[in-house]
């Protein structure tokens, strides 16, 4: 099969880490960044103004990286006016050799030269991207990290799995025992307390003693020179004003041009990053500051000149400060308009604790050399190369719940979709795949470099027609040990997945073999006229997703009964695959012909004021978001505003009038509480905001909706079908499916969701429309 | 904006557990040896009619400052809706002063005490266009990084907040 140009890990060695990583850091990661998420989510609702607060912060961060080649030059004269220096490094040896000179220059001025120079910092995860901290100990440096979790992580020479908590990966238990074994204290460590006392005697001491306090910054504000720093513990303010040398680290894309423009950020990265209102410490200086330096060394002299003095704001004590703006690739995510939202990123880690995948593995897994989560695909692409980005990037799997967690609104699918794609096509271009190159033809078939799996699921609606075509054959040959094997082998689709089993009729068949149409108008006209409704005049255009067509067609069935029921004639022509499946597997190019195909094969419809009725959520999705990115502005908003989910449709129908009584309503339906009901909506539904929609059309009904509270089923298309990735898909799910265990009826909106919840329950979930329709 | 600025600052500092209290400037001073521990350390306070008591050793020296128990220093401005005060960096150590000690007591006038953060950035606006360093400080000192919450890590794990009501 085809190798991809750099070196990457075997699906073997793949699934053999995420294993590994869900036994040993999955459970502390759970724990910590589902509760922020759960947090963040619950103080997002509770901010009356927090939609107008992420636009006013997207669109500061957009205005700002345009100009950010003239916020250099602000910055450099305000910092220097106020006495400070600004260097512009150009990559990490360069930034490095910039703080090793500050921090030896500093300590060649004091009077005992016999130690070693020492440096303390706050967190900061661009000094991560530069190992700083190398750096400088290899030019004979000490350096402490104070932030208490980063301290940790550099006692147990681990590395950080989180952006916002590093250490999140660690219990209790295991930082005691390497504190222990490292510091041997005369009494054993117990709670979290007597660990935090003991960093913070320890850590508190090294701050006092040092020649220099490195830091990073949230946020540069150009005009005044004034910096950010947000933290809970108080470490930063004490690295930036103790010592009298003060350099702070931070890419280019951290400036913003005036005081006013950091309001929303200060407002909404605690909310963002841990759910809290606002963090404790939102330290701004505009260094030098005028505090006094701190000489612990000389106990006696008083910290302040006399109090006559001290009082006067313009005395100023001697304070060196250095902002170190690094560039490291950031300029040239600039100019790619793909990757320059990643540069809007106020690295809150929300898009981590949002992800379920990131739940399960974390930062180890889920990360390149430095950063983790959905928007490090970004980061990495840009800082380190797109072999780093490559290690995990397939472990975003579009699910999309990261679209409403992210403070400044930036589609991180996209830019992962985006990466995938760069990755599929740097591949060598003189092997390719037999097997899977003469059974799909794709846009992508010059770029040889692409994962014959990728090829096989971004393909997934040729490989289902000729499923259908020959099934029941295709299902019985798909259940021979010798096929799964092959399909393992060669694809890598774990063969403990039950596969789709294909229908002989599809959907589009079924459909006219009840007359097409016409029949189906007579059908509609007659239902409205027996229900006495007003004539809704409305027409639907039922779109035949791949599963629905060719695997699922019942629920398809439903929905073309429900809507005739409620007087709405429908049409269920053979419609093109949304480009949603080659998406998935980062075929940027396939996925944008099929958009096309799709719309023009809809135009006339849409023209003539049918709506388009979608089924399967994840192909709503991309006719919501994704296709902004491909089709031409006015085809994409004339698709987005007339097609709908169609659950939210039938919820439409009622709310203008149409009679309930058509569908198959609860017998429960005329009591208070409803029959009670288990709802997994979807995750790309749910980023849409139509999980209520569903919810309400289930309670007219006369059912009582239970919806689930994890983020996603774990299947995600294709993602639960790999190999490597069979395990970490079950993780997620099972969390789904115990939240469902004890329901009599489970339904669900996704096709991945449904076929994960059935193979963990072992028991049928269809989709809610089929629990509605009428029979006929 | 709620008319009661001063009681939603009240209520805010509740929820973080920081100790408030009203007092009329001719009492603070009394007032505030009342509330610190030994030993403690502060900052000359700029509110007309108060001053530190003597138990508050002012201009305090480094050895002091590690040793103190209350750290004693006036805010520029409160921010009702966060519980946040907002302490400037001075010459006389208003930063290392309130950030060292375990105990953090900080001084307000009640009309300094601004409604939501829009209101604290428009008196910001000023101290930077000045060149100046604020803290916003929320609350006490807190990490989870040890398994568990925790107060008082780097900065103080007990806070009060004594609002001046007629200065």
């Amino acid at each position: 099969m085809a190798e991809r140009a750099h070196p990457a890990r075997s699906r073997d060695e793949t699934a053999a880490q995420i294993r590994h990583l869900l036994e040993t850091e999955g459970e502390a990661v759970h724990a910590h960044s589902s509760t922020m998420s759960a947090r963040q989510a619950q103080i997002y609702d509770e901010t009356d103004d927090i939609e107008t607060l992420r636009t006013d912060a997207r669109a500061i961060k957009e205005d700002a990286i345009d100009r950010l080649p003239e916020l250099l030059e602000t910055v450099r004269e305000a910092v220097e006016a106020n006495g400070g220096t600004v260097y512009v490094a150009e990559d990490a040896a360069d930034a490095n050799a910039y703080v090793a000179d500050v921090v030896d220059d500093r300590a060649d001025g004091r009077d005992d030269v016999a130690d070693a120079p020492s440096v303390v910092k706050s967190k900061s995860m661009t000094t991560e991207e530069i190992d700083l901290n190398e750096a400088l100990e290899r030019d004979g440096i000490d350096v402490y990290e104070t932030d208490l979790g980063e301290w940790v992580l550099q006692v147990a020479d681990d590395t950080p799995s989180h952006i916002v908590g590093p250490a999140m990966h660690l219990s209790r238990e295991e930082i005691a025992e390497l504190f222990t074994e490292r510091f041997d204290p005369d009494e054993e460590f117990e709670t979290a307390a007597q660990l935090t006392e003991f960093a913070r005697d320890y850590l508190g001491e090294r701050i006092r003693e040092a020649d220099v306090g490195i830091t990073g910054a949230n946020f540069v504000v150009a005009e005044t020179g004034t910096m950010a720093l947000v933290t809970n513990e108080g470490n930063a303010r004490k690295c930036a004003v103790t010592p009298d040398t003060h350099v702070a680290i931070a890419g280019v894309e951290k400036l913003l041009p005036s005081v006013r423009d950091l309001e929303p950020f200060v407002d909404l990265i605690a909310k963002s990053a841990t759910g809290q209102p606002i963090s404790q410490y939102v330290t701004m200086l505009t260094p030098p500051t005028a505090s006094p330096t701190l000489d612990f060394a000389a106990p006696d002299a008083p910290i302040a000149g006399t109090d006559a003095d001290a009082l006067s704001a313009g005395t100023e004590p001697d304070r060196e400060f250095h902002l170190v703006l690094l560039d490291n690739g950031r300029l040239d995510m600039r100019e790619d308009d793909q990757l320059r939202e990643t540069l809007y990123c106020v690295r809150c880690g929300a898009c981590s604790n949002s992800c379920v995948n990131f739940q399960s593995v974390g930062g180890h897994a889920f990360g390149g050399e430095t950063y983790s989560g959905g928007i490090a695909t970004g980061w990495e692409a840009g800082v380190h190369g797109q072999d780093s980005a490559a290690e995990f990037n397939d472990l975003c799997t579009g699910c999309s719940q990261c679209v409403n967690a992210c403070p400044v609104k930036i589609d991180i699918p996209w830019i992962n979709t985006v990466v995938k794609d760069r990755i599929n096509r740097e591949g060598d271009a003189e092997s390719y795949d037999f097997l899977v190159d003469g059974l799909t033809p794709d846009a992508e078939t010059d770029t040889s470099g692409l994962d014959s799996g990728k090829r096989f699921f971004g393909n997934i609606s040729t490989v289902a027609k000729l499923g259908s075509a020959t099934a029941p054959v295709s299902n019985w040959l798909a259940e021979t040990g010798l096929v799964r094997t092959l399909l393992e082998s060669t694809l890598g689709i774990d063969r403990r997945r039950d596969l789709p089993t294909f229908q002989r009729e599809s959907l589009v068949d079924w459909f006219e073999a009840q007359g097409g149409v016409a029949a189906s108008r007579r059908r509609a006209e007659r239902a409205a006229s027996h229900a006495n409704a007003a004539d809704v005049g409305r027409e639907a255009v039922l779109y035949p997703d791949v599963y629905t067509n060719y695997v699922d067609t019942d629920r398809g069935k439903a929905a073309v009964r429900t809507l005739e029921a409620l007087g709405v004639p429908v049409s269920v022509p053979d419609l093109p695959e949304s480009g949603r499946a080659p998406l998935s597997q980062g075929m940027i190019a396939t996925a944008d012909r099929q958009a096309s195909r799709l719309y023009g094969a809809v135009a006339e419809d849409l023209d003539a004021g049918r709506d388009l009725v979608v089924i399967e959520p994840s192909d709503l999705a991309a006719f919501h978001r994704e296709y902004e990115r491909l089709l031409p502005t006015r085809s994409f908003e004339r698709l987005r505003d007339n097609s709908y989910e169609v659950c939210h449709y039938v919820y439409g129908l009622l709310e203008n009038g149409t009679d309930a009584d058509a569908l198959a309503t609860a017998d429960g339906g005329t009591d208070d509480q409803g029959e009670p009901i288990a709802y997994h909506s979807h995750c790309q539904q749910r980023t849409l905001g139509l999980e209520a929609p569903t919810t309400a059309l289930l309670e007219r009904c006369g059912y009582a909706p239970r919806t689930s509270s994890v983020e996603c089923c774990g299947m995600a298309g294709s993602f639960g079908y790999k190999q490597e990735y069979y395990e970490l898909s079950m993780d997620v799910g099972n969390r789904l499916a115990q939240e469902f265990e004890s329901a009599e009826t489970v339904v669900a909106s996704g096709t991945s969701c449904g076929d994960q919840l059935e193979t963990l329950l072992e028991r049928d979930v269809s989709h809610p429309i089929e629990l509605l329709a009428p029979d006929r | 904006m709620t008319i009661d600025t001063v009681g939603r600052f009240e209520r805010a500092l509740e929820s973080l557990e920081v100790g408030i209290e009203r007092v009329p400037a001719a009492d603070a001073t009394e007032r505030i040896a009342a509330a610190i521990d030994d030993p403690a350390v502060g900052v000359p306070l700029p509110f007309d009619g108060v001053s530190q008591p003597d138990a508050v050793t002012t201009a305090p020296t480094a050895g002091e400052l590690e040793r103190a128990r209350t750290g004693v220093t006036p805010a520029q401005f409160g921010i009702a809706e966060y519980g946040t005060v907002a302490i400037r960096s001075t010459a006389a150590g208003n930063e290392p002063v309130s950030l060292y000690p375990d105990y953090h007591v900080a001084i307000v006038a009640a009309s300094d005490v601004v409604p939501d953060l829009g209101a604290g950035f428009d008196r910001l606006e000023k101290h930077f266009a000045d060149r100046e360093s604020i803290v916003f400080a929320t609350g006490r000192s807190a990490t989870a990084d040890m398994g568990d919450l925790v107060h008082g890590v780097h900065g103080p794990g007990t806070v009060s907040v004594m609002v001046v009501e007629d200065r």
